[in-house]
């Protein structure tokens, strides 16, 4: 075979390589995007509240990422520790997702509802107060920070551009479920869950809640933090045939 | 460099060349690949053939080949969960089955008990009750006998199970008013209150004139819940106030802080994410740590 045809033109040989090498990636990922069985049939799952989203943006944009993973790997030590393992349908509507791979700090996965709202404040005002041994930063500027949720809308209709099952209705009323989130037994609210079913109400950053009390950061934060992983009913999780894997 | 299209043997060491030629005479010989790393290229081609058969490996159009093991990473981990809670059954059982307060007497379950709790303690709990259950500001320290909500194993046993104000009906509720922020006291009353509050655990560094003051608001507002004398009511979940142990510290401004904003601490129900057994092992521990009634 002639293959001084590759070794004499460098852009003939990038392209080659690029061709070979991606046959292994297409083999390996491709069919995840086909197989029905790649993503769980589970029941509870739903997009996240904007309140949630912007949380998760916060999540995000402070590089929790790089010292927390959300996955918890099916290995009998961590599913003792931090629950059942993770499914593929909890993370689907997750853009970017945030499994990560590094453990300095624990697992997040299934922290919600593992501490009070109080603690979260206090852990993010100083991680210390709470955890004498931690080593992890501080965050008190979320508390004193106004949650700037002029572009919710876009935020939302972007996702839904790229596959989140974000109703037309989700997003016109985004800006106002932020509000509704921290605003507990408002009729907004009440059309929050119903939009939302398992949104939890409350003023998260231990303000008190009140007429025209805007969210702040930690209340996104905080928000995002207590659903992680609360969404999925365990209990009708059938972990046999094609969720066995 | 230029292509041979016909074999070229290099003189010297009577070994084929590769073929190309650098400034006109500089040639590769082709060698052949060493036979150690060629037999163990074969050995891997041969072992992954076998792999791709035992183990699951290729896409299909609808799944993928699930391999002659029939390997599942998820049913892995279920019966090795499954066989160490089979090989603890008999303990498991044993406290499932005997009444909280007798398990403290038989010798080998509270030895199961303590140890399962004290692994639990540190997965669960510790996050706001400290590694040695000392506690944090408003986090009850769990190792001296001051009991919020009834030191009792029972009581215990159900403070962990439904929690403290999380919102679920069965958790422990109480709301203590917030006399600052709803305005139902001034500033100046809760400072009173503040310093006569703190003259119950005999602090000296109280101002006297105030906390005689305070001491007719206190007969008003706090006593229906922290009793007249200041010594809590464990029914409400309202604090004995006439020892020096603070949950949210005892100095003028911590105490001004809880009389103010009423506090109002939380505390997840953790049945909703352990089992029964364990929820009864915890208590049992916590309530052996020093305190327990």
């Amino acid at each position: 075979m002639n293959h001084g045809i590759f070794e004499k033109n460098s852009l003939i040989l990038l392209i080659g390589i690029l061709i070979v090498v991606s046959i292994g990636g297409i083999v390996q990922i491709a069919p995840l995007f086909m197989l029905s069985s790649t993503i769980e049939k589970v029941e509870g799952m739903r997009p996240y509240s904007p309140l949630e989203q912007a949380g998760r943006d916060i999540y995000v944009r402070e590089g929790c990422y790089n010292c927390h993973s959300q996955m918890i790997r099916s290995l009998r030590d961590e599913v003792e520790r931090y629950g059942h393992y993770s499914l593929a349908a909890e993370s689907m509507y997750d853009h970017p997702f945030q499994w990560s791979s590094k453990r300095t700090g624990p697992d997040l996965a299934r922290i919600g509802g593992k501490y009070s709202d109080a603690w979260h404040t206090e852990h993010m005002r100083q991680p210390t107060s709470v955890v004498s041994a931690s080593i992890m930063p501080a965050y008190p500027h979320l508390e004193k920070t106004p949650l700037d949720y002029s572009n919710i809308q876009d935020k939302l209709k972007t996702l839904q551009f790229i596959g989140v099952p974000y109703t037309d209705e989700m997003i016109a009323k985004a800006a106002a479920d932020i509000e509704a989130q921290i605003a507990p037994d408002t009729p907004a609210a009440k059309e929050l869950l119903a939009r939302y079913p398992k949104a939890q109400v409350r003023k998260f950053d231990g303000q008190s809640p009140g007429e025209g009390v805007k969210p702040t950061e930690l209340d996104a934060l905080i928000a995002y933090l207590q659903m992680l992983g609360t969404l999925v009913d365990f209990t009708k999780f059938d972990a046999s045939g094609p969720n066995l894997r | 460099m230029t292509m041979a299209g016909h074999k070229h043997i290099d003189e010297v060491t009577g070994v084929e060349t590769t073929g190309h030629v650098w400034d006109g005479d500089l040639c590769e010989l082709n060698k052949p690949l060493p036979k150690w790393w060629l037999y163990v290229f074969y050995a891997c081609c041969v072992w992954a053939f076998g792999y791709w058969m035992v183990y699951p490996a290729w896409p299909t159009l609808t799944g993928y080949t699930q391999g002659y093991l029939g390997y599942s990473q998820r049913a892995a981990v279920t019966a090795e969960i499954n066989a160490a809670k089979a090989a603890q059954d008999t303990y498991r059982q044993a406290i499932a089955n005997t009444p909280i307060t007798e398990v403290k007497g038989k010798e080998d379950l509270m030895q199961f008990a303590m140890a399962g709790g004290a692994a639990a303690f540190g997965d669960n709990c510790s996050g706001c009750h400290g590694r040695g259950a000392q506690g944090a500001a408003g986090y009850p320290n769990l190792n001296d006998d001051d009991w919020i909500w009834g030191g009792s194993v029972e009581q215990i046993e159900y403070t962990i199970a439904h929690g403290i104000r999380n919102g679920a009906d069965e958790a422990r509720n109480s709301a203590m008013p917030r006399f600052g922020l709803d305005g139902i006291l001034e500033p100046a009353v809760i400072s009173d209150v503040a310093n006569y509050v703190r003259s119950l655990s005999g602090s000296e560094q109280v101002d006297a004139a105030a906390a005689e003051r305070g001491k007719a608001t206190f007969a008003e507002q706090c006593a229906a819940c922290h009793a007249e004398d200041g010594k809590g009511n464990q029914e409400m979940g309202a604090p004995n106030l006439s020892d020096a142990i603070w949950l949210y510290g005892g100095s003028q401004e911590a105490v001004t802080q809880s009389i103010v904003t009423g506090r109002g601490g939380a505390m997840p129900a953790w049945a909703t994410r352990l089992d029964p057994v364990t929820v009864k092992m915890l208590a049992v521990y916590v309530h052996s740590l020093g305190g327990g009634k």
